[in-house]
């Protein structure tokens, strides 16, 4: 583990993450375009309603994210290497963001149209719940007392908790059965989506998803060079 | 018996015999659950109708508190003397530590929550005995006890023992208090078996789930 | 070989522990292993009892090596460490019962007085660990230890909370078990005990194997010389 990787040279990213930089700026202009000029104007919601474009891709982002946590995780406690690692950590982090996003947009679009920041149905439940654990996740590595314990740690806490995030939505679903007085329903019916409505969702999902690869990117070597850096800072004593 | 049984019973039976001894924890624990107990008939006054309704709630946030106190100290004592490193040293599966030791845990809260029973009924007049109340409350302190026995080996050995604990735990343990809150309302208002089911299933699944996983990551929490 | 440790590293945090260590132990044997605090001399110790996972390098104990057959090797080894690794409100004798569970040891009450009788220890075998005084708890401690009769014993700074009798009592021991043919690895600050009592030494410091040889062949000139001896930064 460490010491394999003591005589690595600083991660090199060659021209791809530009490339990505630039490709993803072009998106999001394209993106900020569709969401804010070309797509109508939602009819009972009004224009809060264009958070949409930005709340669904983000949440979905998030979720994928969390994926990659769980997926790294198990690498790191198979193959204990660091870069499985770094992956999960990095994933966790970029997700950790993407998923406050989401969180603020939903609150900010659900005050006008359901007259509450929030609900507690299923889905706001789950996503509240994993934006908890995944909290729980990085500050377990914060408290380890050394850097593996903490990866080791850390693994554990995010396959945890992605196992838990189905049995979290289904005690949330169905514990709502029992409060009926609720509000209900999902933040968006997107099953009747106008085409011009459903191909700007889309369309800023691909920019959310380039987004995150390239900040995923370029967390992930950043942090191999930190890793580097304290490997070398650990033989010079 | 298999060396894997053998020497979670092993574990199991020194820890029972160690706080049979000191009754340092359960003494402390149960003390902590009846404070809150009384704290929460003061903040709420509830009159016997909202009783009813909140009352499922107050006791479980009651348990699960002390619980969290309780579990904590789980690893306190095999940390501070070292001797965590002695069952280590020893070669037994590092499964049958998990599972002797999520033994002694669950032994307590079962014991702890028998005892809160009847204060319940003191300071609330809330009776909640019933056969179903009794699978609710075991398979919710199964589910309970297997994800704070795991996170708390992990707490021990930190800085922040006591605030790791809680901050990792309730999150991942929702659907239990979930389903124990609404199992046991759904009881009170004259429900059965029938009615609390679906409960009952989903804590059994959260159970055999946690168990199976928390066994498989227990070594990796203890290794250096 | 009953203990052969290659090219054995590891850090915690940022501070390297050991870094390429290669020792090897031969039945019969005592390796005395001397260093100054923080030089790894406990570390090595806990790989080899494998309560540490090396970051690289490989340990094996009795030929089972620590990766694939970690059972095997735990079955084999006895451990005395600085703590006692008891539990107070046991007595000496519930402890040792078990300990002797856990490792599966056949016949246990009788290997218990056996073993607490070989360490002078049989007085006390029903008082609770927390009334022993430390002495005595660490003659507890390494009964513990030899209880399943073990082929590789570590002893990690046996000597302290030991007085004359108990200091005597362990030179005896560590004969009696490498007589039978077992492997004995010890840490310790005592140079000229270590050099009388082992037959290899190896002197550590800031995580490297600074001298190892026949304890014949090595005077305490050179063991304090390399004691203090300092490391450049490997380019």
């Amino acid at each position: 583990m460490a010491t394999a990787e003591t005589t690595r040279a600083p991660a090199k990213m060659g021209l791809v993450q530009p490339a990505l930089l630039l490709v993803g700026a072009a998106f999001l202009l394209a993106d900020l375009y569709l969401i804010f000029a070309y797509v109508p104007t939602e009819r009972v919601m009004g224009i809060v309603q264009r958070l949409f474009y930005f709340h669904v891709p983000t949440v979905w982002v998030g979720f994928l994210a969390f994926f990659i946590v769980f997926v790294s995780s198990i690498a790191y406690l198979v193959k204990r290497t660091d870069v499985w690692d770094r992956r999960a950590y990095v994933a966790g982090e970029v997700g950790m963001l993407f998923l406050t996003v989401a969180m603020v947009t939903g609150a900010i679009w659900a005050k006008p149209v359901w007259g509450t920041w929030w609900v507690w149905d299923a889905k706001l439940t789950t996503t509240f719940v994993l934006w908890l654990i995944y909290i729980g996740y990085l500050m377990v590595r914060a408290y380890a007392p050394d850097r593996q314990r903490g990866a080791r740690w850390a693994a554990i806490v995010g396959i945890v908790g992605f196992v838990d995030v189905p049995i979290v939505y289904y005690a949330a679903e169905l514990w709502r059965s029992l409060h009926p007085e609720l509000v209900t329903g999902p933040f968006a019916e997107t099953g009747s989506l106008e085409s011009s409505m459903r191909a700007t969702l889309y369309f800023s999902t691909l920019t959310f998803m380039l987004l995150f690869v390239y900040l995923f990117r370029e967390r992930t070597a950043q942090r191999a060079n930190e890793q580097a850096l304290d490997e070398l800072r650990a033989r010079l004593g | 018996m298999s060396t894997y049984l053998r020497a979670a019973m092993a574990i199991y039976w020194k820890d029972v015999t160690v706080e049979a001894r000191t009754k340092e924890t359960v003494f402390g624990v149960l003390v902590f659950a009846l404070i809150v107990t009384f704290i929460f008939k003061f903040t709420f006054d509830p009159a016997p109708r909202v009783v009813a309704l909140i009352g499922p709630g107050i006791a479980w946030v009651a348990y699960i508190f002390a619980g969290i106190v309780g579990m904590g100290r789980t690893f306190v004592l095999e940390r501070d003397r070292g001797t965590l490193e002695a069952l280590l040293l020893a070669p037994v599966p590092r499964e049958a530590i998990y599972l002797g030791k999520l033994a002694g845990a669950f032994t307590l809260m079962i014991v702890v929550e028998a005892a809160m029973l009847p204060v319940f009924v003191v300071l609330h007049d809330l009776s909640f005995l019933s056969l179903p109340f009794a699978a609710t409350a075991v398979l919710a302190t199964v589910g309970l006890a297997a994800v704070g026995t795991l996170f708390s080996a992990i707490a021990v050995q930190t800085r922040a023992r006591e605030l790791l604990l809680p901050l990792l735990f309730l999150p991942v343990t929702l659907p239990v208090i979930i389903a124990a809150v609404s199992s046991t309302s759904l009881l009170l208002e004259g429900g059965g078996w029938r009615e609390v089911g679906e409960w009952l299933r989903l804590m059994l699944a959260f159970d055999i789930a946690f168990l199976v996983l928390s066994s498989w990551a227990f070594e990796s929490v203890l290794e250096e | 070989m009953a203990v052969a440790v290659s090219g054995l590293s590891k850090t915690f945090g940022t501070t390297r522990a050991l870094v390429d260590v290669h020792l090897s132990v031969g039945w019969g044997e005592t390796l005395a292993v001397l260093g100054h605090n923080g030089a790894g001399k406990s570390t090595l110790l806990r790989v080899i009892a494998s309560l540490v996972r090396p970051d690289a390098g490989t340990v094996a104990v009795g030929g089972f090596e620590r990766a694939k057959d970690a059972a095997a090797a735990r079955s084999i080894v006895g451990y005395v460490a600085h703590q006692p690794l008891l539990y107070d409100d046991l007595t000496a004798a519930e402890n040792l019962a078990f300990f002797a569970r856990l490792y599966g040891v056949r016949d246990a009450r009788a290997r218990i007085a056996e073993v607490l009788d070989d360490l002078g220890a049989s007085a006390w075998a029903d008082r609770r660990v927390r009334g022993l005084s430390n002495g005595m708890q660490k003659r507890v401690a390494i009964a513990r230890a030899l209880l399943h009769r073990p082929s590789v014993l570590l002893l990690d700074e046996p000597e302290t909370g030991l007085d004359v009798d108990g200091l005597a009592m362990l030179d005896r021991l560590v004969r009696t078990v490498t007589d039978g043919g077992a492997a004995v690895v010890m840490t310790t600050h005592g140079m000229e005990r270590g050099l009388s009592l082992a037959d290899r030494i190896a002197v550590l410091a800031e995580g490297r194997v600074a001298l190892s040889g026949r304890t014949a062949e090595v005077t305490p000139a050179d063991v304090r010389a390399m004691l203090t001896r300092q490391y450049q930064v490997a380019p």
